[in-house]
């Protein structure tokens, strides 16, 4: 049977895909990888373009404790990513933020808050004891073991986040861009920055079940930053995002399943070359473009 | 009664320092906590707090990278730790750091780490099973007489340094155009401090662990802030509260088994800070009803 031979790669690239598909973990991997991939890149575009990166940051580790929370309590994880990302999505939405000298204050605090909700996912492992072989997979994700049962779940709870975002993507692009204006439009730029703030928590919960509480960045900042780099029409940068985003998440489980390393490494791996290469791809045209403007310029 | 509690501590205490692991855990504790708080207050000051937040991700890369092609954790952490600072310091990190830049180079460092990871638990059948535990979250009890000696020898090092830059520095910190008139050299100053920092959080990761260390910086450092003005003062009050959170959390943990040193360390820094910003925000209250309490309700002319 095929099932005992470790994966190969060959030319016949059907026949691979074939290989990869076999097992049904990859195939509910697969599923879970791509729901999280277009969520988190969708909602990414948004957070990149709102600058609050470091927002999805915090989040993402605060999943942590929240994970390592609800396996000591005998619940599943996904409970414990959602509750403590969009619990902790409140409150940052409830802080104010500070500019200027604030800022040097702001990011010490964040600082402390980071370390602390990273002490208490170490509590909570260390609690459940005989658990720490876990602790890779609550920090550099793993598609091993994704039930049918979850694949339904995060399918349902992406799709709402995305309807969600449906129906305040309009207003919220526009305060996005132009907090001021938008307010004196009468747009409720308190309100929607909530609201997208908990959107962004479900996504964070969603990507670290995947990818991990560490690398959640893979999926939620590369694609963005990535798409913003490629065009700043937002219509065409969401749809760039959500492609880079799907190309990552598939290369990564891909390459992992016939590969040694983790999926995380490779996630990352992938994520990294395709920012890299559009950095420079954009480069190299920005500066010819620049040359044929200095040469119509200097043309008589 | 109090003569028997009094004797009942002492023999604690005696009990406390009768454990090997306990005095190499409070030798290194306090030299790294000192070290931490020192160097955080600068951080803080400079607002770089996320250059220690990229140094994590590069220490836990780099102490899993030296075990996995075998060599002592220690090497590739401070390696690590120390390019990648004088790293940043050379690229410049004035004002807000590109969030998008560190977020992606950092996502895929840490990367790097899980690779190693999995090269040193599936190639070594003699490897530590925990060594990633323990550069994540530290093991301040595990560690040996030579490496707490090192540890140690090493902070106080990380605290003389910073002692001798700092008047300077601190010059440069509050307003880099004037002491940059004034002859200081700023952007060096700015290179050797983050340096500086690297060695700090190669010390912190083996107290607390690489994901931790910027708690172990931020929090002290971001309590003597609020706490004075005064920068000597904070300066020094940074290192106490550090080293009091470092004793505390070590002691909490040798009481209670079941919590990790890390933890109890965190906890208390957090509680330190939580404390500052009480005491800072009843200060700045009864600042306010002093000014109110004034020449009755007078109307002040509008700013604008």
């Amino acid at each position: 049977m095929a099932s005992d031979v470790t994966p190969q790669l060959s030319w016949n690239l059907v026949h691979d895909v074939q290989q990869l598909f076999e097992f049904h973990f990859m195939v509910n991997a697969f599923r879970a990888g791509t729901v999280v991939a277009v969520v988190a890149a969708a909602i990414g575009y948004f957070m990149v373009l709102r600058q609050q990166t470091f927002a999805g940051h915090t989040l993402s580790v605060v999943g942590f404790p929240g994970a390592a929370g609800a396996i000591w309590l005998g619940v599943s994880a996904s409970y414990g990513y959602f509750a403590f990302c969009i619990v902790a999505a409140l409150l940052i939405a409830a802080v104010p933020h500070g500019r200027g000298r604030a800022f040097s204050e702001e990011s010490a605090v964040i600082g402390t808050i980071q370390a602390f909700a990273l002490a208490c996912g170490f509590l909570f492992v260390s609690l459940y004891a005989g658990f720490l072989n876990g602790i890779d997979s609550l920090l550099f994700g793993s598609f091993l073991g994704i039930t049918d049962a979850q694949v339904v779940a995060l399918l349902a709870v992406g799709c709402g986040a995305l309807l969600v975002l449906v129906v305040i993507g309009r207003p919220l692009l526009f305060a996005s861009i132009d907090t001021d204006v938008a307010a004196a439009r009468g747009i409720p730029v308190r309100a929607l920055s909530v609201a997208f703030l908990v959107v962004l928590g479900v996504a964070v919960a969603e990507a670290s079940q995947i990818t991990g509480s560490l690398l959640v960045f893979a999926l939620l900042v590369v694609p963005a930053a990535t798409a913003q780099r490629l065009t700043s029409r937002p219509g065409v940068g969401l749809a760039w995002s959500v492609g880079l985003g799907l190309l990552i998440t598939w290369l990564g489980l891909g390459i992992s399943y016939y590969a040694d390393y983790p999926v995380g490494f490779w996630t990352t791996s992938v994520a990294f070359a395709v920012y890299v290469g559009v950095q420079i791809a954009t480069r190299a045209t920005g500066a010819r473009a620049a040359r044929r403007r200095r040469t119509l310029a200097a043309a008589p | 009664m109090t003569a028997a509690l009094v004797l009942a501590a002492g023999s604690g205490i005696a009990d406390l320092f009768a454990h090997p692991f306990m005095r190499n855990a409070l030798l290194a504790g306090t030299a790294i906590a000192a070290a931490s708080g020192l160097v955080g207050y600068f951080v803080v000051l400079r607002s770089q707090v996320f250059s220690g937040d990229a140094l994590s991700h590069v220490a836990f890369a780099g102490a899993l990278g030296a075990l996995a092609f075998g060599v002592d954790a220690r090497v590739g952490l401070f390696a690590a730790t120390i390019l990648v600072g004088l790293g940043l310091g050379a690229v410049g990190t004035r004002g807000r750091p590109d969030d998008v830049v560190i977020g992606t180079v950092f996502t895929w460092i840490l990367g790097l780490g899980v690779l190693f990871l999995s090269i040193y638990t599936t190639s070594s059948s003699t490897g530590n099973g925990a060594a990633n535990v323990n550069v994540l979250f530290g093991s301040i009890f595990g560690l040996s007489t030579g490496e707490a000696v090192a540890a140690a020898l090493i902070g106080v090092a990380l605290c003389a340094a910073v002692l001798v830059i700092a008047r300077p520095l601190l010059f440069a910190s509050i307003d880099e155009a004037v002491a940059a008139a004034r002859g200081v050299p700023v952007r060096a100053l700015g290179i050797v401090f983050l340096g500086l920092v690297g060695v700090c959080a190669g010390e912190a990761t083996q107290a607390v662990g690489a994901l931790l260390l910027v708690g172990l910086i931020a929090a002290p450092a971001g309590a003597a802030q609020r706490l004075t003005d005064r920068p000597w003062l904070g300066l020094g009050l940074a290192a106490v509260l550090a080293v009091a959170a470092m004793w505390i959390g070590v002691l909490v943990a040798y009481v209670d088994g079941d919590v990790p040193p890390s933890f109890s360390i965190m906890a208390t820094a957090g509680a330190i800070y939580l404390g500052a910003y009480a005491v800072s925000r009843v200060r700045t209250a009864r600042a306010v009803a002093r000014v109110g309490r004034g020449p009755a309700h007078r109307t002040w002319p509008d700013p604008a």
